[in-house]
């Protein structure tokens, strides 16, 4: 691939020494890529699961019984934050700064907790009022796609502190910069799931 | 202690002696002939000490030679029980007729039924199709592996476990009841309480995860290891049709995946996706499915096109007719593949206009398909025919499958649908396109590629009896349920009232009787072929005059594939070198950088299997155990750092230095 658009001596069938092979870490930006766009795939699934059940209360509660848009609005806000100071521990990183990269990703950790945290209790306070996910389809496709994103911000931060524990230990070696760098994609992935979940499901369910 | 059924609950789950089925002396009998041909086996690796040879050498290795080669092996051993499953429902319906009740319960038979489907679809299609992609494709994009190696290992074991599940229903509990896709509300909780759907869909969420995961392997191969000079246009075309089907799994599986999920959800939390009642909607599921399911059959048999393709340029001494419109049909198929999922339930009463367009999309798809056709004509017409074994099956897939196709496209028409729906006909139908398609495809792969694979060829005479066996066997298994399904029969019955009708399914047996030969006669081949393998030999490495670059390197190649990266200037780059006296290298090799075999691949796998079993039998203290050490196993394997070594180039000369002498001895040049 890499030398595909260079043109090539005719009469050479092999090449001498090994450049011509593709170095891993690109390979493994795309194939992370590739995965999230799979993952995505499992969100569009919900979100249209979400569009087909949305309207079936079954006579129980609806969105607008159930969601408090200004606690929503915070929860969005932890997570867009939580971005954003990722993207700052990956400037850190480009400059090869340790210490105040490690500092961002704790506050990243931190914004990423304080978004579950806030789901948790929203989802507590809908199942103590009785709109279980048994409840009706709406609220089985409204759990399942909120929670399987809730999921994965909890996988994100697994993946984070484990994370952060090889870099103390082995530094910003080549490895560690490459899954930094996956976790980004995986960690801004999230917020853009959440866009769509907020807009979708919650906007859009209060104007149902 | 044993008295109290709370203690024993908690400990395992719904199991209960009475879950081991000892009442089916048929299921007890296959479980002694399993259980014995399973102790000589594992006395006989003991007695051989073959263990520690076949653990590292090959249950841990990353190359992808290995693996695929294993997923082959899987797909065989996985063939066996999926055909037992068929010639004992062809012998229940032959028998059931005037008040006979066969000899299958509906219990017993119904899980025949849906067991293979599934297993045929999973785990003999799908690890045969596997295999060779991942055999052949980086030997022909010039590679020395896969991007992701070590994914590649898991993926395979993940495959192997979502097998060791299916096969474990067999004997404790029971399998499914449903048919292959599981439709609700009947594989809901209400209707199937018992273990069957959990076997079932645990069994496809591990098999899936080492599918998806091998997916994007081989995406990410193809684009970014080809060979220098390897342009997309200068692809073989098994590793464009290698593409197009890894697109498809990556852009189908994730929809299976949470389709199970759903229907999980509803089993196990009691949500309300597919149910009846508090707001759900059953069709839903067989719309998502068919999303997933319909790719599926593309992504079965794109990499058979692609074998058939390779086969017909290399036995008709030519280039391929029409490369071009043969990569573009490729993805026009790719793309309409998912625009044609609604066919598969026209009778759901979607109305005629939505109907009528996905009637059409379906119509559409036979164009790129007969394209292709008529592009293996034209490259056989004025060709220099070779009738070898890979030809031959490609000669009888092109008059099978166009019979298949042809029915196909008048299963496209909604009002004739809504007469043949669910009856015999589809079935004669799928059958002809998977086995005359898929199948007739892999098996020309299989012995195309097996002397690359093991350096010496498959034995002639029994590869002859097998094509015979098979190819008349299918017509005669096939064609009476046609006929049948016309006449209206449907599928998935047991007993029939009918007497004039016994006569074609008596027929359809001895077709399954004869595929039973030719599946004989095909492991014999491989026997003998072992057996005879020093008159088989082939030193060239190129026993068929090849024209893409696997034929360029040993057979067996060695570890590292290529001892120098070949550059690419044409289309079939080995024909291209040797027309014009390409000379192999003979000094000057180098270290060569390899990743390093692990057995982590095994172990995900394996607790991947206890969490599924722990899920299936409701013994939740062993899923959150095992869900435990899956992560933390994982996890710890993220600290290894060293995955690679070099391969000395004192080595690398010795392995080429050998190849120089066979080639030499056989009177070839470098």
């Amino acid at each position: 691939m890499a030398h595909a658009d260079t043109v090539i001596d005719d009469t050479i069938f092999h090449l001498e020494d090994d450049h011509g092979h593709a170095e891993s870490g690109s390979s493994t930006m795309l194939g992370f890529w590739i995965y999230l766009m799979s993952d995505c795939l499992i969100f569009a699934m919900l979100f249209a699961v979400y569009g087909v059940l949305g309207g079936n209360y079954a006579a129980g509660p609806a969105p607008k019984d159930l969601f408090d848009l200004p606690l929503v609005a915070l929860n969005t806000t932890m997570l867009l934050l939580s971005s954003i100071t990722y993207g700052f521990a990956m400037l850190e990183m480009a400059k090869g700064r340790v210490k105040p990269m490690q500092v961002w990703l704790v506050i990243t950790g931190l914004f990423g907790l304080a978004f579950l945290s806030i789901e948790l209790y929203e989802f507590a306070h809908f199942i103590h009022e009785g709109a279980t996910p048994q409840r009706s389809g709406f609220l089985s496709s409204f759990f399942t796609l909120v929670g399987t994103h809730g999921l994965h911000v909890t996988f994100g931060l697994v993946w984070l502190v484990v994370l952060m524990v090889q870099v103390s230990r082995y530094g910003l070696i080549a490895a560690n910069q490459r899954r930094l760098m996956c976790l980004s994609m995986f960690w801004h992935f999230l917020d853009v799931i959440w866009i769509g979940v907020f807009t979708f499901v919650y906007l859009m369910g209060m104007l149902r | 202690m044993f008295d109290n059924p709370a203690l024993l609950k908690a400990i395992f789950g719904r199991f209960t002696l009475e879950s081991l089925p000892l009442h089916e002396p048929i299921v007890v009998a296959t479980f002694i002939v399993v259980a014995l041909g399973g102790i000589a086996l594992v006395g006989a690796l003991t007695y051989f000490k073959l263990w520690g040879y076949l653990w590292r050498e090959w249950f841990t290795s990353v190359d992808h030679k290995r693996i695929g080669v294993m997923y082959m092996v899987l797909g065989i051993v996985m063939l066996l029980r999926g055909f037992s499953d068929a010639i004992m429902m062809r012998l229940q319906q032959a028998m059931a007729f005037g008040g006979s009740e066969g000899y299958l319960n509906s219990h017993h038979y119904d899980q025949i039924f849906t067991a293979h489907g599934v297993i045929m679809i999973f785990f003999v299609a799908m690890p045969l199709v596997t295999g060779l992609m991942n055999f052949v494709v980086p030997l022909q994009i010039g590679a020395r592996d896969v991007s992701f190696p070590f994914l590649n290992n898991f993926s395979f074991w993940m495959t192997v476990g979502g097998a060791v599940i299916v096969m474990m229903s067999l004997f404790v509990g029971e399998f499914a009841r449903t048919g292959w896709l599981a439709y609700p509300p009947l594989s809901g909780i209400g209707y199937s309480p018992d273990v069957g759907v959990d076997y079932y869909i645990w069994a496809l969420q591990v098999a899936g995860v080492g599918t998806l995961l091998s997916g994007v392997n081989l995406v990410c191969t193809i684009v970014k290891m080809r060979a220098p000079g390897m342009t997309m246009m200068r692809m073989p075309i098994f590793t464009w049709t290698a593409l197009c089907t890894n697109v498809l799994i990556v852009a189908a599986f994730p929809v299976l995946t949470a389709v199970l999920a759903l229907l999980a959800l509803d089993r196990y939390v009691g949500t309300n996706f597919f149910t009846n009642d508090f707001g759900g909607n059953p069709m839903m599921y067989v719309n998502l499915i068919w999303i997933w399911g319909h790719p599926e059959v593309y992504i079965l048999i794109l990499p058979a096109f692609g074998i058939f393709s390779e086969v017909t340029s290399a036995f008709c001494g030519k280039r391929l007719f029409g490369y071009t419109s043969m990569v573009y049909a490729t993805i026009v198929i790719t793309i309409l593949s998912y625009l044609v999922w609604l066919h598969h339930f026209f009778t759901m009463g979607s109305g005629a206009s939505v109907n009528s367009f996905f009637g059409i999309t379906t119509m559409i798809i036979s164009i790129p398909t007969g394209a292709k056709i008529f592009n293996w004509l034209f490259t056989m017409y004025r060709g220099r025919i070779r009738f070898e074994l890979p030809m031959m099956w490609t000669v009888a897939f092109m008059l099978t499958f166009t019979v298949g196709g042809m029915t196909g496209v008048l299963l496209a028409v909604p009002p004739a649908d809504f007469v043949l729906h669910n009856s015999l006909f589809l079935v004669a139908h799928f059958h002809n396109v998977i086995i005359g398609g898929v199948l007739f495809g892999l098996f020309a792969g299989i012995s195309y590629w097996f002397p690359k694979a093991f350096g010496f060829r498959l034995d002639p005479f029994w590869g002859k009896m097998s094509f015979w066996f098979w190819v008349v066997g299918f017509w005669f298994a096939f064609m009476p349920l046609y006929i049948l399904g016309l006449m209206g029969v449907t599928r998935r019955l047991r007993t029939f009232e009918d007497p004039s009708l016994q006569i074609w399914f008596i027929i359809a047996a001895f077709g399954a009787f004869l595929i039973l030969l030719g599946i004989l006669s095909f492991l014999i081949q491989i026997f003998v072929s072992v057996r005879r393998r020093e008159q088989l030999r082939d030193d060239t490495g190129d026993p068929w005059d090849g024209r893409t670059l696997e034929w360029a390197t040993s057979s067996p190649p060695p570890a590292y594939n290529f001892a120098f990266t070949p550059v690419v200037h044409d289309l079939d780059a080995w024909a291209d070198m040797k027309n014009r006296g390409y000379q192999r290298p003979l000094t000057g090799f180098r270290d060569i950088h390899m990743p390093r075999n692990t057995g982590a691949g095994v172990i995900l796998a394996g607790l991947s299997v206890v969490l599924a079993v722990a899920l299936i039998w409701y013994i939740w203290w062993l899923a959150i155990v095992s869900f435990v050490a899956l992560i933390g196993y994982a996890i710890a394997h993220t600290f290894n750092y060293s995955r690679d070594f070099h391969i000395p180039s004192s080595d690398v000369t010795r392995v080429e230095d050998e190849r120089t002498r066979l080639l030499a001895a056989n009177g070839q040049a470098g």
